[in-house]
């Protein structure tokens, strides 16, 4: 690379002293006859017709590298989409893409093949024309015409994706943080999320999604901090959050993209309708999966906030789900963050073992109610 | 400093400006009011910037393009910023490849683009066009230079402090920029970039309210609003941009300089960093968001309707042709300047902003599409059956005028809130605004460079490497960005120190590659121009008074127009600019100052008419000497 930049360097210094010689043999040439007050130096020099042709040749040529790396490169263009309204952004995606590209290629043409067409020429007598007020009506309204059509299907389109979620919608709560995603579920046993509160945050006591133990919902509540599971089919409701600075979750195959904000949480819901098996079939590749990534530059790693995403068929999901350690059973410690008169409840959860969990209560509670009782005096 | 306008004029003041004397080297050359060395000031100012950005540029394009290079050449002027692997690869910092990137948008988009491009041809061309003798404060002027300056200053001061400079890019959106453990470039080089920005504001504020202020008063005998070159149109527009949006920008500044110092929580809520909760609760980081864009989208104006300005009347000019659709072309300026105030948010579709603002502004953003695309048009209409001089500058014109239509176009799918779901934040969107404000942007001002500088500098540039400049220039920036779109389509998230990371990224290396050899070829291209710049200040070949033939009022100026421009009385003006190649006149061109009276052969009907008013206009008494 080194030595590509030092080529390129001495070819441009090689360049550069050419052309200053060649210029000081025309000014040594030119300055002898002293420049008049009036003299037309703007005058079209030889090199005009070739600029002028060379405008259009450089479009002709355009057009075929156009062409060519469109059909080269076409194939990593918008990877597969994998959900329903993925598909209808893709299908608008591409009639605005023809249209533009319409756009493209007519409006060019013109300016490139008048450069190439009136390339002055001494002979040519120039038509005076100031205005025309029916062409400006005309290429004001056919503009509008064609951006009230593409208002309308994006209108329509952005208004069925940020509706209100369905009822019966996969809740899953992700939280942005640097540099990492954590998604928490609702659990089997309640399906309801527990609360959250910033201030619970602490990452050294195992709680670094502030789930608030006082809520007894929060008990059967599982997170996860590699991968995201969701069923294939069924509305997948993202509730997105940031603990400390900006995040933005992008599912590529998804379609989905929506800041995470601290102190303001956000939402996007989805229907997935290729599995990660699917999708491995269809690519041919088995090592396929799908990726969140974060959009929203956030410091140092942010090229590196990677979660993977799983779209199971919905039995295997429910089968994930049930799988999934409660947080307080991954971290049995988080006991104590729950009130006295719900130790009983939150009890089930902190061991796997049913046998022992009916054994350690008393000794638990005790003694922490030991403690407390000692603070409490 | 001047009290404005039509006084009575006193039998000495004509000339009073000839009874000045020499001044100093200081005066004449540094803390000059004199609008023409000021516009120099700005120019060599913007160019020194645009070379340290391009240069930024490089480096991060290195990095992701090649990013298995071992970058250890680089440690003699990066040091630490480079660290040395195991293995003794040199590699960049991915805190400093974001700082990179932050700077390179900053100092393009505010130091080139705002105060090089509009500080440059505004102060030059609004009273040099309108026929003034200087702006209407030349103190003011002189002040938002030099205010100017020290912003520089403290902004490149920041590039050598221990953390780094601002790394949170030009948007600084908090919490990132207001916390200090969330990255080494939110601490002192972040308050250097708030010192800095707040500084420029201040000196684009003096600067807009002195170009709104002369275009409005000090217009010479005759100069109607209807007669003013684009140009003036398009500073005027630009400068009222930016008086209303730009304090809104220090509004956003200062609340977030509180937040970062003071403790309060103007943008921050529910925070957790390093361990512990921070106490600030009830901000919104959606509100600095909102206050950003309110500058941030009619900055994006500020920066392309100057160059939009120069290059109708390079157009013209060159193509020997009346620009087409005159007032349409007005009509299409103030549109694009109302709308942009009100189209800010589809810069935020996907913060989690009610999606119904999202529609309203999807709507007006597409709205704004409208009035570009006129422009697009009349322009290409203007080279219709004309006869075109390529000149570098006319090269450059129109190249701006491909840029603009082509990047413009897709803005049309990134204005639709449904499709820029999938590409916020890609690419597509980095493609899209280098071709469409960028590039663009540095074409009109290039073009601007080229067709003035006889009358900045007295010279000529060289026309041979002119044309070498604009076709590696040209070619290059369509073969850096065109491709980008791709990149874009693919997915590519932006400010991503490398994508290998991911397997839905790990495509498209060789076009990375691609576009980093292109781009630095384009930027080492930039070294014909400069040289060619510097060459021609000194040696070029003597200009003539109006080398191009052009109508409007700066070529009625001598060669090197001293202070107060016009050594007598100041031209009245009689007709519009561009009376090129007028059936019947002897000449292609017919300056403004050119009554109708003697050029009864080449005069429509309804101008004829006006010959009657003609005595009215010479009978106005201006007081147009120099105060100071």
């Amino acid at each position: 690379m080194t030595i590509l930049i030092a080529i390129l360097a001495i070819v441009f210094i090689v360049l550069t002293f050419m052309v200053v010689s060649k210029t000081q043999s025309i000014l040594k040439g030119l300055s002898k006859s002293e420049v008049e007050e009036s003299e037309y130096l703007g005058a079209p020099d030889r090199y005009n017709s070739a600029n002028g042709v060379g405008l259009f040749v450089f479009w002709l040529i355009s057009i075929v590298g156009i062409v060519w790396s469109f059909i080269v490169y076409k194939k990593d263009f918008l990877p597969e989409a994998s959900s329903i309204h993925g598909k209808e952004t893709d299908y608008w995606f591409w009639v605005s893409m023809i249209v533009i590209m319409i756009g493209f290629f007519i409006v060019n043409t013109f300016l490139f093949l008048f450069s190439y067409l009136y390339r002055h020429n001494k002979n040519r007598k120039v038509t005076f024309y100031t205005h025309n007020n029916n062409l400006e009506i005309i290429w004001t309204t056919v503009p509008a015409i064609v951006m009230a059509g593409l208002v309308f299907s994006g209108l329509r389109v952005w208004t069925k994706i940020t509706s209100e979620a369905p009822a019966n919608a996969e809740q899953i709560d992700i939280m942005g943080k640097q540099f990492g995603w954590t998604v928490r579920y609702a659990g089997v046993d309640d399906n309801q999320f527990g609360k959250y509160n910033y201030k619970l945050m602490d990452d050294a006591g195992g709680n670094p999604m502030g789930v608030d133990f006082s809520d007894p919902n929060s008990f059967d509540d599982f997170a996860n901090a590699s991968e995201m599971h969701i069923p294939k089919g069924k509305p997948v409701l993202l509730k997105i959050r940031a603990r400390d600075v900006l995040h933005s979750v992008f599912i590529p195959h998804m379609r989905v993209k929506m800041d995470a904000v601290p102190g303001m949480p956000t939402k996007f819901w989805f229907v997935a309708d290729k599995s990660t098996a699917d999708m491995r079939a269809e690519l041919g590749k088995p090592e396929f999966n799908y990726e969140i990534a974060c959009t929203e530059i956030c410091g140092r790693s942010h090229f590196g906030m990677k979660l993977l995403l799983v779209v199971d068929e919905p039995a295997d999901y429910e089968k994930w789900k049930k799988s999934q350690k409660p947080l307080l059973t991954e971290n049995p410690d988080l006991l104590n963050k729950v009130p006295d008169n719900l130790k009983a409840k939150a009890q089930k959860y902190t061991s796997t073992e049913p046998v022992a969990a009916e054994a350690t209560p008393e000794v638990v509670a005790s003694s922490v109610l030991g403690n407390s009782s000692k603070v409490l005096k | 400093m001047s009290t404005v306008s039509q006084v009575e004029v006193h039998e000495h003041s004509e000339h009073a400006h000839e009874e000045h004397h020499e001044l100093g080297f200081i005066r004449k050359y540094i803390f000059s009011e004199d609008h023409k060395v000021i516009a120099k000031q700005y120019l060599i100012s913007g160019i020194v910037w645009a070379v340290l950005g391009a240069l930024m540029s490089v480096v991060f394009r290195l990095q992701l393009g090649f990013p298995e290079m071992d970058m250890a050449w680089m440690k003699p002027f990066l040091g630490d910023w480079i660290s040395l692997d195991n293995k003794g690869l040199g590699k960049l910092d991915p805190n400093f490849y974001l700082a990179l990137v932050t700077m390179h948008g900053t100092i393009m988009v505010f130091f080139v683009l705002t105060a090089g491009l509009s500080g440059t041809f505004s102060n030059f061309l609004i009273p040099l066009q309108i026929g003034a003798r200087d702006m209407a404060s030349g103190f003011m002027n002189m002040l938002s230079y030099w205010i100017f300056f020290i912003s520089s200053v403290v902004m490149f001061v920041s590039l050598f402090i221990k953390t780094g400079p601002a790394g949170g890019s030009w948007v600084i959106y908090p919490p990132l920029s207001a916390l200090k453990e969330a990255n080494p470039g939110s601490g002192d080089g972040m308050t250097l970039w708030l010192v800095s920005m707040a500084l420029f504001i201040v000196s684009s504020l003096l600067g807009g309210i002195n170009y709104v202020t002369t275009v409005i008063n000090l217009r010479t005998k005759g100069m109607s609003m209807d007669k003013l070159p684009l140009t003036i149109w398009a500073f005027t527009f630009t400068a009222i941009l930016g008086i209303l949006s730009f304090p809104v920008l220090l509004s956003a500044a200062l609340l977030l300089i509180f937040d970062r110092s003071f403790g309060t929580s103007f943008y921050l809520s529910d925070i957790y960093i390093n361990g512990q909760a921070l106490p600030n609760q009830g901000g919104s980081p959606i509100l600095f968001q909102h206050l950003f864009w309110f500058l941030g989208h009619p900055e994006v104006y500020i920066v392309i309707l100057p160059a939009l300005g120069l290059t109708s009347e390079v157009i013209a000019t060159n193509s020997r042709k009346p620009i087409f659709g005159y007032k349409a072309m007005i009509f299409s300026m103030a549109g694009i300047m109302f709308l942009a105030f009100i189209v800010w948010a589809h810069h935020m579709f996907v913060t989690g902003m009610n999606p119904f603002l999202g529609s309203v502004f999807m709507l007006l953003t597409l709205i704004i599409a409208v009035p570009s695309a006129v422009k697009g048009f009349n322009y290409i209409t203007t080279l219709w059956k004309g006869n075109i001089i390529f000149t570098p500058a006319m090269l450059f014109a129109i190249g701006l005028v491909s840029f603009f239509i082509s990047g413009g176009l897709t803005g049309i799918i990134l204005g639709n809130s449904a499709l820029d779901i999938q590409l916020h934040d890609t690419y597509f969107v980095v493609a899209h605004f280098h071709l469409v404000m960028g590039s663009a942007a540095i074409f009109g001002m290039l073009a601007g460079v080229y067709h003035w500088f006889p009358k900045m500098f007295g010279r000529m540039m060289n026309n041979a490497m002119g044309y070498i400049h604009f076709w590696i220039t040209f070619i290059g920036v369509y073969l850096v960005f065109f491709p980008m779109h791709y990149i874009g389509i693919a997915g590519f998230p932006r400010r991503y120190y490398q994508w290998s990371g991911f397997e839905t990224f790990n495509t498209y290396m060789d076009l990375n590659a691609f576009i980093t050899i292109a781009a630095i070829i384009t930027v080492f291209a930039q070294a014909v121009f400069i040289f060619n710049f510097v060459y021609s200040i000194f040696w070029g070949k003597k200009a003539s008074a109006n080398p191009w033939k052009s109508n409007t009022l700066e070529w009625t100026t001598p060669i090197n127009p001293g202070h107060g421009n016009w050594p007598g009385e100041i031209p009245t003006v009689y007709r519009w600019p561009y009376d090129y190649s007028k059936p019947g006149a002897p000449d292609d061109f017919i300056p403004q100052n050119v009554p109708y009276s003697a050029t009864p052969e080449s005069n429509l009907p309804e101008e004829n008419e006006l010959i009657a008013a003609e005595k009215e206009i010479n009978s106005i008494k201006y007081d147009t000497s120099l105060h100071d």
